[in-house]
């Protein structure tokens, strides 16, 4: 376990410095020149531009610049951003909003989404089964920024439950309603991976004799049914973390949350390497940990799983 | 989206509406606030967008961090809604031959801290602005300046400028590398604002928190959040503040701002989504506010594209403009808040917006006249290739491209085909390295209320090469000669004569082809009253009352 736990966290050395150079290369050749998107209409003087250049090292072949952020990271100083702040305050001050953000989504994703999904699976066919597959077939249609829209007008300029707008104050009832679109699609899914998944094992062997053995039916639904569907939906929430972050960028928009996803569009639009691979990076650690984490699981779900050393 | 940084950007294009967005605002749920309510009156709520370099008036060269400082710094002169200006800390500025200015202050004026404005403030100022080792933003706009050479050098030989002088307390001396008619038009721009002398002693304290001489000041300013500004205790002079402060909300899209303002917690945006245009007037009522600025979008056609040479490409100029049905662009995908161009400036500035300049009907939409022209230069020699109309996709412009396209394909039968590039960067850094062909978009916002600065920075001969914003590489000596005379008349009417002239030059040669003015938009609630926007877009913030 021990060992497995270190070698899986070794394999995140090597796609750390991948994953950088991949999204470095990619924000450079793809952004254009981020002294030309920070001018506009307006040109600076060459003399400033080049002084520019080689304030944010601009002017160095992209491998150097790639190997100077490198070693930043390992510094833990990844100098100023074009806005003049140091990137780490940036990526610090939102951070906590985002988390914060996440937490919500992934509470209405897993708890509501599995209660729903065990209701469902159990009395399949019935008017509830089918009222959920509904609700949860036009969740998983609409586009997130459609709800986000239609919910932010209604609950927040019509009938004024919640605020239009989270800006200078993430608390956590201001996030309540972002986070909840945030969530709302994975939770449609999480309801249908667990509906199906509770439906087949509720008539398995095993379900059947806990039944006749005269378990409780709350029993046998916890230990005999949940428990052995869960692990394709916990595989499903570990990889869906990585859709939360990307949805984070435009809920964060719609509901104006200065997180990391909106401070990632900014970077995007302006150009600015260090902050998106920065950004960028940080998500891909956090996608990794958490399916880290998800195979952990497995074995506590399913003791019949055992992991190699 | 959003698109902010007017910075210059602009545009609808540019990336994105940054640029016009000029920003918007809104206040967080509860409409708490920074100063409370003090003497009766209230804070007033105003979207912006998070500033994108620190507070410095020579650092900045977009509105999010320009509305803040028009609010808090005071200029030689003041901006007027109609374009006019009036002096404001100058009591005079004059000059006998538009190339030696004296300026003289008023005395009494402070900055927030209690030490005097005074001349060294402004040169002190200025001098900073234009030295290449402060890499500042707005470096450019001192360029008129004698000496500015040696500064903005990459490596400078001197550290002020020679054309500055201070003759006492209250009096300097500019003294410009040629005469500039209306170099006192660009002083109440916000580059041009003095500073304390605190400023050099520490300029990164100075960019979170300025010490300032306008109506207000910066209370505090957290990052991405807000931006509280008070009324400046030591502000005497001519348009003090009648509200109890302006705090600029931070928002990232212009539709919360927008929605915010709906639900009451805002009281003024300074933009309108593009998702509201064609409702927001209605929505409004009185309170949408729907006025020229001084922007114009138009395209640019490159002199460097041999399609567009000589005399088959001078007809094909024309009839590319004659193509365009502007009137009905502007009603169909503008909703009315654009107006088709009648000549290359803008209808708020004074002399622009001219619809009686030589030659300007090529301007005016005529199908027929415009597949005539098009035939005459295939005549002469065919057309080699594409016609693009290449636009960056991350600003508001697919639609009126596409139009713009359609139009002309329709009117003389030739496919014209949208190209877009991805992002304004990649956008930019093609047109300056001058590797773009055929028509491409352009906008321009003018930095000071002068019709000239549409016309020498976009089509000067001194501007092209890299040194300014000619990006077509225009060059024509009679266009140069009549500029610069407009400049040495020390008449404001010749002057405005000779540039109508240097227009009808751009009509004959079609350099570019101006599509539409621009307006500025925005909106307020019902709690606040007397909003104006003056000729730039920027909000006149110490009018607006509360309560």
């Amino acid at each position: 376990m021990i060992w497995y736990i270190g070698r899986r966290l070794l394999q995140m050395i090597p796609v750390f410095l991948g994953a950088t150079l991949l999204i470095y290369l990619l924000a450079f050749y793809a952004g254009g020149d981020p002294i030309q998107a920070i001018m506009g209409d307006k040109p600076l003087s060459p003399a400033v531009q080049e002084q520019l250049r080689a304030q944010y090292n601009l002017d160095k072949p992209v491998l150097v610049q790639w190997l100077i952020f490198i070693g930043n990271v390992v510094t833990g100083n990844l100098g100023v951003g074009f806005n003049g702040r140091p990137i780490v305050d940036q990526i610090l001050a939102a951070f906590p909003v985002t988390i914060k953000l996440a937490i919500i989504a992934v509470i209405v994703e897993t708890v509501l989404g599995i209660t729903a999904g065990v209701l469902a699976g159990l009395k399949k066919g019935s008017i509830y089964d089918t009222g959920l597959l509904l609700v949860s077939l036009i969740v998983i249609a609409v586009p997130t920024f459609v709800i986000g829209f239609v919910a932010q007008f209604f609950l927040g300029v019509k009938f004024q439950i919640f605020p239009v707008n989270v800006g200078r104050d993430p608390s956590w009832f201001n996030l309540l309603l972002p986070g909840f679109v945030l969530g709302i699609v994975s939770f449609a899914y999480v309801l249908r991976l667990t509906r199906t998944s509770v439906a087949e094992v509720a008539t398995a062997d095993h379900v059947r004799t806990a039944t006749a053995k005269g378990l409780s039916r709350g029993g046998v639904t916890m230990k005999h049914i949940l428990r052995n569907s869960l692990i394709p939906v916990v595989t499903y929430i570990g990889a869906d973390l990585g859709a939360l972050m990307g949805g984070a960028i435009v809920t964060e928009n719609i509901f104006n949350i200065r997180g990391i996803g909106s401070l990632l569009y900014d970077a995007i639009q302006k150009s600015e390497s260090p902050m998106i691979v920065a950004i960028v990076t940080i998500m891909v650690m956090i996608f990794l940990v958490a399916n880290l984490v998800v195979d952990l699981l497995y074995a506590a779900l399913d003791p019949r799983i055992r992991y190699a050393k | 989206m959003q698109i902010r940084r007017r910075s210059l950007i602009l545009g609808s294009g540019a990336a994105g509406a940054s640029a016009l967005a000029l920003a918007a605002c809104g206040s967080g749920g509860s409409g708490s606030g920074g100063g409370a309510s003090s003497s009766g009156d209230a804070v007033v709520f105003v979207n912006n967008t998070e500033p994108e370099n620190p507070l410095i008036p020579t650092n900045t060269s977009e509105l999010g961090g320009g509305d803040v400082l028009n609010a808090c710094f005071s200029c030689l002169l003041a901006y007027a809604a109609d374009g006019s200006s009036e002096n404001e800390v100058a009591k005079s500025i004059e000059s006998e031959d538009a190339q030696n200015w004296t300026i003289t202050l008023e005395e009494g004026w402070k900055f927030s801290d209690g030490t005097p404005v005074t001349a060294k403030s402004f040169v002190d100022a200025w001098n900073f602005g234009a030295l290449t080792t402060n890499a500042q933003r707005a470096q450019s706009f001192f360029e008129p300046i004698e000496g500015f050479a040696d500064v903005s050098a990459k490596e400078p030989t001197a550290e002020t400028m020679s054309g500055l002088a201070v003759v006492d307390d209250h009096t300097f001396t500019v003294r410009l590398n040629s005469p500039q008619s209306d170099f006192p038009s660009r002083l109440g721009y916000w580059a041009f604002a003095p500073l304390p002398e605190s400023a050099f002693e520490d300029i990164e304290a100075f960019g979170e928190l300025p010490v300032s001489n306008g109506p207000y000041k910066v209370e505090s300013w957290t990052h991405d959040s807000e931006i509280v500004c008070v009324p400046n205790p030591e502000y005497t002079g001519p348009r003090p503040a009648k509200n109890a402060g302006i705090t600029f909300v931070v928002y990232a899209d212009e539709e919360t701002a927008y929605n915010d303002l709906a639900s009451g917690s805002l009281d003024v945006i300074g933009g309108i989504p593009s998702s509201a245009l064609s409702t927001f007037e209605d929505e409004l009522g009185e309170r949408a506010i729907n006025q020229p600025a001084a922007i114009l979008q138009f395209i640019t056609i490159p002199q460097y594209d041999p399609n567009f040479q000589g005399e088959a490409g001078a007809l094909r100029r024309k009839a590319f403009s004659r193509a365009i049905d502007r009137a009905q662009i502007c009603e169909a995908i503008f909703f009315g808040t654009r107006v088709p161009a009648t000549d290359f400036t803008s209808t708020s500035i004074e002399g622009g917006g001219a619809t009686d300049i030589p030659g300007s009907e090529v301007l005016q939409f005529d199908a027929a006249e415009a597949k005539s022209l098009w035939e005459q230069a295939e005549a002469i020699s065919p057309f080699q290739g594409e016609l693009t109309l290449s636009y960056n996709a991350d600003g508001p412009n697919k639609d009126w491209v596409e139009a713009v396209c359609n139009s002309v394909t329709n009117s003389i039968g030739v496919t014209a085909v949208p190209t877009p590039y991805p992002a304004f960067g990649a956008y930019k850094e093609q047109i300056a390295a001058r590797e773009i062909t055929g028509p491409f978009r352009s906008s321009w916002v003018a930095d000071y209320p002068s019709v000239f600065n549409f016309l020498f920075p976009l089509y000067a001969s001194a501007s092209a090469d890299g040194n300014g914003s000619n990006d077509g590489q225009f060059k024509n000596e009679e266009f140069d000669r009549l500029l610069a005379e407009g400049q040495q008349a020390t008449d404001p009417a010749e002057a405005l004569a000779k540039w109508k002239d240097a227009q009808a030059v751009l009509m004959e040669n079609l350099p570019s082809v101006p599509l539409w003015y621009q307006n500025t938009m925005g909106g307020h609630s019902e709690a606040v009253s007397d909003v104006k926007f003056s000729w730039n877009g920027g909000l006149l913030f110490p009018d607006i009352v509360k309560g």
